[in-house]
């Protein structure tokens, strides 16, 4: 046993162990957490957790649905925080459940707890033949005590679950085809919904055929509306997609209020907006942005750049679906959403209904990496079942709606400025970042703050009032997250700018204005380290002296070959996500082909997310997450025109195939003992820079702006 | 409403439905075979395939009708097949899938493509994969499954 470096705040809003865990008369123990699985596999990292502090094997633990109301609310499963948050709390739990048990187990049995073993759940005395089982002293019994957030844990040389390699949970079931997606679920008399969307964000409903809703009807499909929101609904859901067609095709829409088909880079910078500076390790301040001063006297060189990056859509594999029940008791939602209780609240404020008699089931859906529709469709999902009540609705949206609806992450401008003494050392850093907001997610509060961001209910007859985003102000949140690099450079001028009146409906996606920091920040050092004349692995490290981000980046270095004159482009990069969470180190080897095509080769990934669980949870993060981000990096970009969202498939939308995938090496360092980092952003930033720095390593291209199509690539070449 | 004749994992079928309807509906809500899943409905995904005598193929925007008289097997039928149950072993042992949306449909193109090419170099497997797409990036890992696949099976 040792003392627990391991805390969290979970556990001060649920303190009861009651809340976390629970141990069957069966002698199964379940677990429960606020954190939800989106793909990232933290119910298996939580059941390994409480298996290996229980010793009990893994097969013998329940991982029970997040629901509102019995659950503990842990927020939104977001900004790698899970294994921090929930890890911690279920390590803690779990530990003093066990140390509890032991307690009563050392009682009955008449011996002393420190002469007790547990092996699969059974407890023995290593002074007595008898024994006891965690099922006979607290099966079915609530354990009515706290947590001990200072009880010991297992000392890490003694773990026999956490860090092995295991198949995750559901694997088995994903790969026979058995595993319930929430698109799965079936329900006597369930009726399938489907909505008619307007043609862009400001068209409104002005009139719709009677014949055609006439002769809908008639054939049994119900048509649910409230303004310009419209459903339809039936017992065949082939029947419900072609109504819906139909019922589109007999809409008149009034198209006032176009779509701006401005350049979006120019208005970037160009409009309104909000500007705070950034200190004290990432942390908007509420006072004046200290104006740009001229280059210091003694700078050798000073440089200045500006990188962009166009909004990104999550285009979660399986469209967003929701299902809804309205009874006389209150309204039962099953969603996918990454926070339960925060869309509760919002629905119930979007009725004007006590959140009390809402119950919202996370059941998963699709990957979803922020805030994609799920929420959204989970109240247009309420919204039918209010019209007709009694019928459990499935509503799914179309591949259309995901690409066109759900919020993307904002496009961003960042526009950097440094110099460097004559030993190429940075002496000045300027970094402005500019974009719309990341933080649309529905989090109820004044002026129906959680209903303005349902998506729909901007289109019911009584619409909440619009919701003007502010600037988040908390460390390394949205447009400022990863604006402060982890260097130690002096004379930082740091600048967050939250830009009104874009086009487009933005939130949370995966790393929020990280990706966009990191590619800026990662690119520009590669570009200083040019100009000062020093090789990018030395020049970072000249400048960081956090010893952890060394070894990644140093582990990365040692398997790249940069002098090699092979015509096989190799960049590196490094960040540490919210300079907080866990680091990654990324090198990459592409090649620029004959049709300006970037092919990527190889890369190699280390990182470090403190202890590790899930081994292969982890390193799932990391390889995933870097061919997430190249997708980003080299295919990705949201359009539109006046009439709306233009990129609405995978066709107009495309991301990385499998001809696009390198050979992909991931070294994860070890940290037994130490705190959670939560890995699942961690590599994104890196990835896009070490992309465009390799690209330039290849061709002598430097790329500025997302994505390095082939066309971005020749018209680079012909302005060289 | 029409009646359709299909045979679905070995067992034949009859389907009372508008014989318009894509095959993926009738599998999913019909029979309770929610395996194959509906990704884009316009046969640029990849997450709806099943064999089709022995072939990936997408049913999202096609007829039930078309698929009369043929030989359907979908990813549940996969574990009495020795090719779908090697690639299904080889999915998990390399933990090849994150969310798993599109998880079902890749393990049916790993099993066509093995059917016909028992032994696909790297270059093969990608170009068995040309129709499938996955988000959360599990590319490199499905890969490596079919390769681990096709070397499982050589082996016996
Ligand atoms: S659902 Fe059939 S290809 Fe996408
Ligand atoms: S594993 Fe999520 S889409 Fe492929």
């Amino acid at each position: 046993m040792s003392k627990s470096v391991f805390s969290s705040p979970s556990l001060s809003k649920h303190p009861g162990l009651d809340e976390w865990v629970s141990v069957g008369a069966d002698g199964r123990v379940s677990i429960r957490s606020g954190k939800v699985d989106i793909g990232q596999r933290i119910s298996t990292a939580l059941a390994m957790i409480a298996a290996e502090e229980l010793d009990i094997p893994l097969d013998r633990i329940d991982m029970v649905r997040t629901v509102t109301g019995e659950a503990p609310d842990e927020g939104i499963t977001s900004g790698s925080n899970s294994m921090m948050e929930s890890g911690s709390a279920v390590r803690l739990a779990t530990a003093t459940a066990r140390r509890h048990m032991l307690a009563l187990a050392a009682e009955l049995l008449g011996v002393g707890a420190d002469t007790l073993d547990v092996d699969d759940g059974l407890i023995q005395s290593r002074e007595t033949n008898r024994s006891a089982t965690y099922a006979e002293i607290q099966g079915d019994k609530a354990f009515e005590i706290d947590v001990d957030p200072d009880v010991d844990v297992k000392d890490p040389e003694t773990h026999k679950i956490v860090g092995e390699k295991i198949a995750p949970l559901g694997l088995s079931e994903i790969v026979t085809g058995s595993y319930r997606f929430l698109h799965d679920m079936k329900m006597p008399g369930m009726l399938h919904a489907r909505i008619v969307r307007p043609p862009h964000y400001n068209a409104r409903l002005k009139t719709m055929n009677d014949e055609t809703t006439d002769r809908l009807r008639q054939s049994g499909i119900e048509i649910v509306r409230d303004g310009s929101f419209i459903a339809v609904a039936g017992a065949d859901e082939f029947a419900v997609i072609r109504a819906a067609e139909r019922l589109f095709a007999a809409c008149d829409w009034d198209m006032s209020g176009a779509l701006s088909e401005d350049d979006v880079f120019e208005r970037l910078t160009a409009n309104p907006r909000e500007s705070r500076p950034v200190e004290n390790d990432g942390v908007p301040q509420d006072k004046p942005v200290p104006p740009l001063a001229d280059p210091p006297e003694g700078a050798a060189a000073t440089l200045e750049a500006r990188y962009d990056k166009p909004y990104h859509a999550h285009a979660s594999m399986g469209p967003s679906a929701g299902c809804a029940i309205w009874q006389d008791d209150g309204l039962q939602i099953w969603s996918h959403s990454q926070g339960v209780y925060f869309l509760r609240d919002a629905v119930a404020e979007a009725f004007d209904i006590d959140p009390e008699t809402v119950r919202i089931e996370h059941v998963p859906g699709a990957g979803c990496y922020g805030h994609n529709g799920a929420d959204d469709v989970a109240f247009d999902a309420a919204l039918v079942a209010r019209a007709l009540p009694g019928k459990p609705i499935m509503l799914k949206w179309t591949r259309e709606e995901e690409h066109a609806w759900a919020p993307y992450a904002t496009a961003t401008s960042m526009k950097l400025r440094a110099s460097l003494d004559p030993d190429g050392k940075v002496i000045d850093w300027n970094h402005e970042s500019y974009g719309d907001t990341f933080n649309m997610r529905p989090r109820s509060g004044p002026n129906m703050a959680g209903a303005a961001r349902l998506l729909s209910g901007r289109f019911r007859e009584n619409p909440p009032p619009e919701f003007i985003p502010q600037p988040a102000m908390v460390r390394h949140m949205g447009i400022h997250r990863n604006l402060d690099p982890l260097y130690v450079f002096p004379n930082k001028r740091l600048v967050k700018n939250l830009v009104r009146d874009l086009p487009l409906r933005t939130s949370a996606l995966r790393t929020l204005g990280a990706f966009g920091n990191v590619f800026a920040i990662e690119s520009f050092m590669d570009e200083l380290a040019e100009a000062a004349g020093i090789d990018p692995v030395t020049f970072r490290l000249n400048h960081l002296e956090d010893t952890r981000g060394r070894e990644v980046l140093e582990a990365v270095a040692a398997r790249m070959d940069f002098g090699a004159d092979d015509g096989i482009g190799r960049g590196i990069a490094f960040a540490q996500y919210k300079n907080l969470k866990a680091y990654a180190a990324v090198g990459v080897e592409l090649e620029v082909n004959d049709a300006a095509e970037v092919k990527l080769r190889r890369a190699v990934l280390a990182g470090d997310a403190g202890e590790i669980v899930d081994r292969d949870g982890v390193a799932a993060q990391y390889d995933g997450g870097f061919l997430q981000a190249a997708s980003w990096t080299i295919n990705e970009q949201v359009t539109w025109d006046r009439d709306g969202i233009t990129s609405r498939d995978w066709e107009t939308y495309p991301i990385l195939g499998f001809d696009n995938v390198p050979e992909i090496e991931t070294i994860l360092i070890e940290r037994p003992g130490v705190p959670f980092l939560g890995a699942g952003e961690a590599v994104s930033g890196p990835a896009g820079a070490a992309i465009a720095n390799a690209i330039y390593n290849a061709t002598g291209l430097r790329l500025r702006r997302m994505p390095f199509t082939p066309d971005a690539i020749r018209e680079a070449a012909m302005d060289a | 409403m029409d009646l359709t004749t299909l045979t679905i994992n070995g067992e034949v079928r009859d389907i009372d439905c508008d014989p318009a309807t894509p095959l993926i509906y009738v599998l999913r809500n019909d029979l309770d075979l929610t395996g194959a899943k509906l990704g884009c409905g316009l046969e640029q995904c990849g997450a709806c395939a099943v064999l089709v005598d022995g072939k990936a193929t997408l049913c999202c925007n096609r007829p039930v009708g078309e698929f009369a008289g043929k030989e359907v097997v979908t990813v549940e039928a996969l574990e009495n097949d020795t090719v779908g149950a090697a690639v299904q072993k080889a999915f998990i042992a390399e933990g090849a899938a994150q969310c798993g949306y599109c998880t079902a449909g890749l393990v049916i193109a790993a099993t066509s493509l093995l059917k016909a090419n028992a032994a696909p170099d790297r270059d093969a497997i990608i170009a068995g994969l040309e129709e499938h797409l996955c988000r959360c990036g599990s590319h490199a890992r499905v890969i490596a499954a079919i390769g681990r696949a096709a070397k499982e099976i050589g082996n016996v």
